[in-house]
């Protein structure tokens, strides 16, 4: 019953840019050596840091849990090989700021060995949230880049979901990961899309590949085919940048618009990665989690460009190495695309979840940026921006730290596609004023948190001070209350106990003085017993 | 091995400001060129001497505010306000204030402000209102088109009319110059004649002043190219005639004796320049599309109120500056709808 399709819904601005697809997609995925040192980054997912769960000295065996997940949005670790874990310390990763992370290294023992896997499930008659548990534990998370835990995404909390999207666009110039992992695996996409349909409980399943992928489309239809699955549908985009981005394929594929700062499942519908689909099979069908992934090498400083499937944790340089090292002058390198990748400061840093990409590039391939000139209004990035922002206007207002209009200018509805910087005529380099901005804003949100937490434990405190103080007087009222009751129940009148005490004692002493008078002695002092 | 780590992206398509700069004076070159041949050499001298007024002016001034001169002044829009400038000066204006023009616009309207890019108003066209205010004389004293002129200025007779401010020998400046069409119109219109009297004038020609509507179409020529190019957008040109044209075609029709025929309004005066060399400035114009179009159009709607109730005979300067006002609150209330601004899945 395959439905008639809406026309591809075409979204605002982009860009066409060079795929520079063929330099590595030539040749089938390569099996790197395994690497006698893994190191693997506690972080390699958005959400809270993963907790160690083994201890310097531990053996580990290929798939063994070595992190565990910290918090709901936090993501397991396993060991890509079997071995022993060496070290657990700060060391350099890919991060754009260039600071070393936790990290554990394993040393290999090169023999590979699994641990005992979970058993494979039989995901149509396993309920959705067990297969989801299976996810979560395999520590899957988003592949196309932005390695958010899958199991998290995938829980609809109840809300309706019509359409799980596939996201096969590969739309950055460069990356062919994806595009080789579907022509050689194109039945693992399918079945990963399959269980995932499963999971969210989706009603139809679209795939969105740009048509500069043909025999990967190729692959996918015949696969598909095979499945004899109507609620399927692969749809080939035009290649235009950037297509890959979720709320742009979501647009393209359904004609709706993600609300702005909202969320797919808003509006039903559920993105993922066919990278990730591959991984999700891999975990519910064989148990394993996820501890390698494909890797594309590409750009003019390398020597031989190509794809390989590397073990989580495995070194870039070596990685290099292994794939023919580097060639004429490198000057960049790139880890992702070459749009929204950031550039690494060296390669001693290992594969992470999200590493779909190095390229290492020359000057002549990209040259240095050219220094910035004052914004002219051109009103070039406006055209291209795809989240229809006035990306000058923002410019404009996060050079004077006028965060708050930034966020009346959409600041977070920017993708940081990196459309606007490309085309900026003056070379600013917008995206990073608003990354600049976002963090500002995220900062000053933190802070006001924090104040505020400061302000509440103040005020509990100076109510709990108070509540004790309370509770103190109170206590003495009541003390002294039953001490004044205390005397005048045992007397059983209302005779002040002072003065009855100084009479009692004058009595005394006049007793004294009439025996001694008695007796003619003299009389010693009277004392009261308030001078006692 | 340690590698650069600049902010992504690390594409980046060949486009500059100078580039943008020097495709803008490209297409000003059949304007200029036509004027040239209308109007003789001083179109000449008034670009060369505003042009290195300007020049200088951007790089003395940067020096001294402790900038490095070369970025400012090789992106060539010093040198493009000053074309512009002396596009709409009188052939034979005296070089001093030629300079005092151009002078003005670069370090009063633009460096003052903070150089290029932050200049609220056109820089051309302030330098242009100020000597159209200080000096009306000299600024009014236009020549007539070459094939209307009596006596043909040599390269001689126009150097020693800009740098000695003496007409050619025997000749008085009566003589020599001539009103523009819009002045002349404006003129007989004030004397109560009626257009189809006015318009028996050989001073006339198919939609415009003779001559004059030449550079209209040469000007209309490069700012195609300009559009070809993408260098400007649509949106400003053509809200700006196009308000323009209607404006001017409502009172035609309503009265066709008193109110020049629409097309004479385009050919006539600044307007084809105007609307894709002036109001199309990116810095001081409406930057939004919503904004643009209403920019352009209140551009042209000043243009005939102040061309035919005020006091001067064109208007283009005033309406430019005077929306250059209003664009930023055009901006302010004209932000397009972001992707996924609520409503926009109700179709």
């Amino acid at each position: 019953m395959s439905e008639a399709m809406p026309p591809l819904r075409d979204f605002h601005g982009g860009l066409h840019l060079d795929g520079h697809k063929a330099e590595s997609n030539g040749s089938a995925v390569q099996e790197p050596a395994l690497p006698q040192r893994l190191t693997l980054p506690l972080q390699q997912h958005i959400g809270q840091i993963a907790e160690c769960a083994v201890q310097v000295g531990d053996s580990v065996l290929k798939g063994q849990l070595i992190a565990r997940a910290s918090d709901y949005v936090s993501a397991n670790i396993h060991a890509p090989t079997s071995g022993t874990i060496v070290e657990i310390a700060e060391l350099p990763v890919a991060h754009p700021s260039g600071l070393d992370a936790p990290c554990l290294v394993i040393a290999s023992d090169g023999d590979d060995r699994w641990a005992e896997l979970p058993a494979p499930l039989d995901y149509l008659q396993t309920d959705p949230a067990e297969l989801r548990e299976r996810l979560r534990w395999a520590g899957i998370v988003g592949l196309g880049g932005a390695v958010f835990p899958t199991s998290v995404k995938t829980n609809t909390a109840g809300k309706p979901v019509d359409t799980l999207v596939i996201n096969a666009a590969e739309c950055e110039p460069y990356i062919t990961c994806d595009d080789r992992l579907m022509r050689e695996q194109p039945e693992e996409v399918i079945r990963g899309a399959l269980i995932l349909q499963r999971v969210v409980g989706a009603r139809r399943v679209l795939i969105g590949i740009e048509d500069n992928k043909p025999e990967a489309i190729e692959q996918l239809n015949a696969c598909l085919a095979q499945q004899d699955r109507h609620d399927f549908e692969i749809r080939v985009l035009p290649t235009k940048y950037p297509s890959g981005g979720e709320k742009q394929l979501i647009h393209l594929l359904t004609g709706i618009e993600v609300p702005s700062q909202g969320l797919p499942l808003d509006v039903g519908v559920i993105c993922q990665n066919v990278a990730t689909c591959a991984s999700v099979a891999d975990a519910v069908l064989r148990g394993r989690p996820l501890i390698s992934r494909i890797v594309t090498l590409t750009g003019q400083g390398m020597q031989k460009p190509g794809n390989f499937r590397a073990l989580i944790g495995t070194s870039v340089g070596e990685l290099i190495t292994q794939a023919g090292g580097y060639r004429d002058k490198v000057s960049r390198l790139l880890m992702g695309g070459p749009m929204m990748g950031f550039a690494l400061h060296h390669d001693r840093v290992p594969v992470t979840k999200g590493s779909n990409c190095f390229i290492a590039t020359t000057e002549s391939e990209m040259p240095s940026p050219a220094s910035a000139q004052p914004c002219i209004r051109c009103g070039e990035c406006v055209k291209v921006c795809p989240a229809q922002l006035l990306p000058q206007q923002l410019y404009w207002y996060a050079r004077a730290r006028d965060f708050d209009k930034t966020q009346d200018y959409h600041l977070f509805d920017c993708i940081e596609c990196g459309c606007c910087a490309h085309v900026c005529p003056a070379n600013i380099p917008l995206v990073h004023y608003y990354r600049f901005a976002k963090t500002e804003v995220w900062a000053a949100e933190r802070e006001r948190q924090q104040a505020d937490l400061a302000r509440r434990r103040h005020e509990f405190r100076e109510a709990r001070l108070a509540r004790i103080e309370a509770e103190r007087k109170a206590r003495l009222r009541k003390k002294k209350e039953a001490l004044e009751k205390k005397p005048a129940r045992a007397t059983g009148q209302a005779v002040d106990p002072k003065k009855a005490a100084i009479e009692a004692a004058m009595k005394r002493v006049a007793e004294k003085k009439g025996a001694a008078a008695r007796a003619g002695k003299p009389a010693p002092e009277a004392k009261t017993e308030e001078d006692a | 091995m340690q590698f650069a780590t600049p902010s992504s992206p690390h594409l980046h398509n060949d486009n500059g400001v100078q580039r943008i700069m020097a495709q803008v004076l490209l297409a000003l070159l059949p304007g200029t060129g036509v004027m040239w041949w209308l109007f003789g050499w001083g179109v000449i001298v008034n670009i060369a001497l505003a042009g290195a007024t300007a020049v200088l002016c951007e790089w003395l001034f940067l020096r001294a505010r402790g900038r490095n001169p070369m970025p400012a002044v090789s992106d060539l829009s010093a040198l493009v306000t000053a074309w512009l400038l002396a596009l709409a000066l009188p052939p034979l204006l005296p070089w001093w204030q030629t300079v005092i023009g151009s002078a003005f616009a670069i370090v009063i309207a633009k460096q003052l402000f903070g150089g290029v890019g932050y200049n609220p108003f056109n820089p051309a066209m302030a330098g242009y209102v100020l000597l159209l205010v200080s000096f009306p004389t000299t600024m009014t004293r236009w020549l007539p088109p070459e094939m209307l002129a009596e006596y043909s200025l040599t390269l001689n007779d126009t150097l020693r009319a800009i740098f000695t401010s003496s007409p050619p020998p025997g000749q008085g400046w009566d003589a020599i110059t001539s009103a523009t069409p819009l002045d002349a119109m404006r003129n007989e219109l004030n004397q109560n004649r009626m257009i189809s009297e006015i318009r028996h004038s050989p001073l006339w020609g198919d939609f415009g002043g003779r001559g004059w509507e030449w550079t209209g179409n040469a000007f209309l020529l490069g700012g195609i190219y300009l559009l070809w190019r993408r260098v400007i957008s649509w949106r400003i040109p053509l809200s700006m005639l196009g308000s323009l044209l209607l404006v001017a075609g409502l009172f035609w029709m309503v009265d066709p004796e008193t109110h020049p025929f629409p097309a004479f309004h385009l050919f006539s005066g600044a307007a084809i320049m105007g609307a894709f060399f002036i109001a199309t400035d990116p810095v001081s114009a409406s930057t939004t599309p919503r904004g643009q179009l209403i920019y352009g159009a209140l551009i042209g709607l000043l243009v005939f109120v102040i061309r035919t109730w005020g006091g001067y005979p064109d208007a283009v300067a005033f309406a430019v500056l005077l929306m250059n006002m209003a664009a930023p609150m055009i901006d302010h209330y004209t932000q397009p709808a972001v992707f996924g601004a609520p409503g926009t899945n109700d179709d």
